[in-house]
């Protein structure tokens, strides 16, 4: 393969791939993000392969291994084209039936359709199923249309367009007055637009410049940037290179978290694979443009997210944040003028360049213009990753796109943001998401995770869950973090358990003032966030652990208690086989009691009682009722005979 | 060299340009308590006591004059009830670790900082980091260092490194403001050397 | 592993000190540890001291100071899995192996470790063994599941 020397060369290429793609032709694509190989996909692509090749049909049916579609709780995940059939939850046993009824019969199999779950429909189409119907996928959709690993799939759905346009058609200034005019704002958590941040890297006098994607993706419980990377890193690689164009920088690096292997992979791939076509390197498409891009793992660090602690990272010194004042687009890496976006605000480029500002700006808010994707996870039904346009609400995206809450249980909250973040209460659903609107109400934006809570989540152990992953998390260099976190630890898990005292919600908030003041990076300045948003809306609960040492959501285990409800246990002994404490004192007919002295709380009693019976309840806050008399605990049954 | 001016409440200061505030404000006189700070040693940012207050005409930023560039024009404030309930934590939360510390029960009089307020922990270092930068940057000797990090950091002598870069100049030793580093010094030397009952039987 | 192989890994980072992360996560995924003859040979040869190297590599946890057991067990901490009860799954395992995370057992049989999110959100409470992604774990069935490994 030769590199393409022109965008004119580009086109004639990308003509050519198309037109020896048939669109009619029948494709089977799997989704084999790493979600879905957690699910089993690679065992279904596997099959796939052998059952094609089992029925003679190589040539007539390709099969394309694509990136992340989304809907990660119904993985596997199939789309057959041109019909657009898509099933849900495959085995590899479904394989051989999917290829005889469907490819060869063009017969739809009703059981692996997605069943609409008000009216009980079945829905065919992948556009037309809800959760996708009420997204705007933008930037993730086309995860769908490509195999990661093959850079002419990127190509036939109009792939390196923008970087042609950019090069060629638009000087280095005018790229960047583009993306000012779109009002990209970093898609990482910080918000800061997009275009300001390379104005002032171009203008910084120095001849070296380095751009970075932020692929560290720390915040537990987001892998969105995961998704795209491994999904569709071209996307990405096209954006840097277009950013790299605008502020003069010939060298960039990706910093993708070593935890994220597939990622790692793709996107060595996607780089070898631009290079040789002529994308990346020497005198890009003929412009005279030079730039190369390296990969660089990332260790398991948290804090080396941050942008200044990842620069330092880069200089392969242990990554902690600078404490200088500087804006690391003016001095950054080695001390150049460093652009780093992340992965997410990359892949939104190439649509601002093709598409221009005009049409990205009618996406959105006023502040927030265009879409994002969320990691919509935690208590509900339709866990995966979302794209919405800015200003949706809270309620649409939880209730129309993700079904809204399992189990029949209440909405409680939802967090944003990650360990930055903050807790919104059901009062606050109406809420436009967008960077403003989601600071004002006490959280953030922040990368997108998006984590949805019900009534049994006690919201003093969400936010003593965070702060214990900020203490492992923090750099540990300055005191308000390092040494606030630690007492806030402390404090948090003794009102967990019980401990609590009057007085200690004001010291927890007089050192959350102080970490907000004076610690020295973001981790530590947003790091009473998840504490300050659940005082803020659940005062009360807090009070209760402190004041009446019970837990409201039943779920701190040193102040709940298990307890068999006598006049509903029907001597079972389920729980009793069950229990690994063998706390369980019971027989056959003979009503189960839980000795509270073994009783280690791990709740699996509470699991496996069969849900006619519900006769184990969890109490916290009163007394254990005694145990009834002997007597009383033989059950009767009555006999048919009566 | 430009020269630039800047008010340290209410001072006119005149600094030289690529200085910090505190240099600034050291140079003119004015006290800002410090921890982590060393003329021979690049600003630490760490322990965060020097910070200040910088008025704008409609608002009040807080940053680190340790390492805050002057500006023409700053309008500095070294104390306010805001930066000194701040210089108040910062100290009760060190207090914690080192409540006999010389250093900090000075600074805890000026500001108030009651050492009961949490409960004792077990390390005395307070992780101002002088021993460690002053060994790497002066010495050149790397042979104390920083190990792990968030809140089970520590700084330590590990026993192989710093038997073989150890000079015992005992520089270090004045640097500490709690005397951790000392006793880590002597810890980590008993563990590494042979008291004469222990030397192995020479072959006779 | 040998000091040869160590060399090799360096050149193919062109032996540079801004490449030492990179370096160490080669012998680390090879090795499975960092012994303490591979850090005082990429000191040498990297041009950095041992102390920096040392706190590298206790800072990151990708690294492991000691050898690792057989089987790697990961359980994830992230906020999904938290909210669906991933603390109980991670006291029962830390019951049924004897150790808690960073640890490995005396037999060098399991490791344990927590993680901060495998991005198998829909899966939660998640346990990785070996690259095994063992999803909707309850705490009873932690037994069943660690049965199954040497």
């Amino acid at each position: 393969m030769s590199p393409i020397n022109s965008p004119a060369e580009l086109e004639e290429f990308r003509k050519g791939i198309r037109s020896q793609r048939d669109l009619n032709k029948p494709c089977i694509t799997l989704c084999s993000g790493s979600a879905c190989h957690a699910t089993g996909s690679r065992e279904v692509a596997a099959s796939i392969e052998e059952e094609i090749k089992k029925q003679g049909l190589s040539a007539e049916v390709d099969v394309r291994k694509t990136g992340c579609h989304g809907f990660c709780e119904r993985g596997p995940i199939i789309v057959i084209h041109p019909e657009e059939i898509c099933y849900f939850q495959i085995k590899p046993e479904d394989v051989p039936e999917i290829v005889s009824r469907t490819i060869r019969e063009k017969q739809v199999i009703e059981r692996l359709l997605y069943t609409d779950p008000d009216t009980g429909a079945k829905i065919i189409h992948e556009s037309e199923i809800p959760f996708y119907k009420n997204q705007e996928r933008l930037v993730f959709g086309s995860n769908g249309s490509i195999d990661p690993k093959c850079i002419d799939d990127y190509l036939a759905i109009g792939g390196y367009a923008a970087l042609a346009k950019a090069l060629a058609g638009m000087t280095p200034v005018q790229v960047i007055e583009e993306v000012k005019k779109s009002n990209l704002r970093g898609r990482g958590g910080g918000g800061f637009p997009a275009g300001r941040k390379w104005e002032g890297s171009r203008n910084a006098p120095d001849e070296i410049k380095y751009v970075i994607v932020n692929a560290d993706e720390g915040d537990p419980g987001a892998y969105m940037d995961r998704s795209l990377l491994e999904g569709n890193p071209h996307a990405v690689l096209e954006g840097l290179i277009i950013g790299a164009y605008a502020i003069g920088s010939h060298e960039g690096y990706v910093y993708v978290r070593q935890e994220y292997p597939l990622a790692v992979e793709n996107v060595n791939i996607a780089i070898k694979q631009a290079e040789a076509y002529g994308l990346l390197g020497q005198n890009i498409l003929g412009s005279g443009f030079d730039f190369t891009v390296k990969v660089h793992k990332g260790a398991g660090a948290f804090v080396s997210g941050e942008s200044t602690a990842l620069m330092t990272a880069l200089e392969g010194r242990v990554g902690e944040p600078r404490p200088k004042y500087i804006r690391s687009n003016i001095k950054g890496l080695w001390g150049k003028p460093s652009v780093l976006n992340n992965v997410e605000t990359w892949a939104n480029v190439p649509l601002i360049i093709n598409k221009g500002a005009d049409w990205f700006t009618q996406f959105g808010t006023d502040g927030s213009k265009g879409t994002k994707i969320f990691s919509l996870v935690g208590k509900i039904t339709n866990t995966g990753l979302v794209e919405v346009p800015m200003g949706m609400t809270l309620k649409d995206i939880i209730y129309d796109i993700g079904g809204g809450i399992p189990g029949g249980k209440k909405f409680k909250a939802v967090q944003t943001g990650g360990p930055s973040g903050g807790c919104l209460p059901e009062e606050l659903l109406d809420l436009k998401v967008g960077f403003d609107e989601l600071t004002r109400a006490g959280s953030m934006m922040g990368s997108g995770g998006m984590i949805v809570m019900d009534e049994d989540t006690c919201m003093v152990d969400v936010a003593r869950y965070f702060i214990e992953f900020l203490t492992d998390e923090s750099c540990g260099k300055c005191v308000p973090c390092r040494e606030g976190l630690r007492q806030m630890l402390e404090k948090l898990t003794n009102i967990t358990e019980g401990k609590g005292k009057e007085g200690d919600i004001e010291l927890l908030e007089e050192i959350s003032e102080v970490a907000k003041e004076a610690s020295l990076c973001a981790l530590g300045t947003s790091a009473p966030n998840p504490f300050l948003s659940t005082v803020r809306y659940f005062r009360d609960e807090y009070e209760a652990h402190i004041k009446e040492k019970r837990c409201p959501a039943l779920s701190c285990k040193e102040l709940i208690s298990y307890h068999i409800d006598t006049a509903k246990c029907q001597a079972c002994m389920i729980c009793l086989r069950k229990c690994p404490a063998d706390a369980v004192d019971g027989g056959k007919k003979k009503i189960h009691i839980i000795d509270q002295e073994k009783c280690t709380k791990c709740g699996t009693c509470f699991e496996v009682c069969p849900s006619s019976f519900n006769a184990v309840k969890k109490i916290s806050g009163e007394a254990v009722p005694p145990p009834i008399p002997e007597e009383e605990r033989m059950i009767i049954r009555k006999s048919k005979a009566q | 060299m430009t020269e630039i001016r800047l008010q340290i409440d209410g001072k006119e200061v005149v600094a030289k340009e690529g200085m910090t505030v505190l240099e600034a404000a050291q140079s003119a006189g004015v006290p800002i308590p410090t921890l982590c700070h060393h003329e021979k040693l690049e600003p630490y940012g760490g322990c965060r006591l020097c910070i200040v207050e910088l008025e704008f005409r409609d608002w009040t930023r807080r940053v680190v004059s340790c390492v805050y560039p002057v500006e023409e024009n700053l309008v500095v404030r070294t104390r306010s009830e805001k930066i000194d309930k701040i210089r108040k934590m910062i100290l009760e939360l060190l207090l914690a670790h080192a409540p006999d510390s010389p250093e900090l029960r000075d600074l805890a009089q000026v500001y108030g900082a009651d050492r009961n307020r949490f409960e004792k922990e077990a390390s005395f270092c307070i992780h101002c980091g002088l021993c460690v930068r002053y060994c790497d940057e002066v010495k050149k000797k790397n042979a104390v260092g920083f190990v792990d990090r968030g809140i089970r950091k520590e700084i330590s002598f590990i026993p192989e490194i710093a038997s073989k870069e150890c000079w015992n100049c005992k520089e270090c030793f004045p640097l500490c403001p709690t005397e951790a580093l000392q006793a880590a010094y002597l810890l980590t030397h008993s563990l590494t050397s042979h008291p004469p009952s222990l030397e192995p039987p020479s072959d006779k | 592993m040998d000091t040869a192989r160590i060399d090799q890994i360096i050149d193919e980072h062109q032996g540079e000190g801004s490449s030492l992360i990179q370096v160490l996560l080669a012998i680390q995924s090879e090795n499975h540890w960092l012994p303490k003859e591979a850090l005082e040979r990429v000191s040498q040869k990297l041009q950095v001291p041992l102390v920096r190297i040392q706190h590298v590599a206790t800072f990151y946890k990708a690294f492991s100071l000691v050898p690792k057991g057989r089987h790697e067990i990961h359980i994830c901490m992230g906020t999904a899995c938290h909210v669906r009860g991933a603390m109980r799954v991670l006291e029962t395992v830390q019951d049924l192996t004897g150790i808690k995370p960073g640890e490995t057992d005396l037999d060098l049989k399991f490791s344990l470790e927590t993680v901060n999110c495998l991005g198998c959100c829909a899966l939660g409470p998640v346990m990785e063994i070996d690259g095994k992604t063992h999803g909707k774990m309850a705490p009873g069935e932690s037994a069943d599941v660690l049965k199954n490994y040497e």
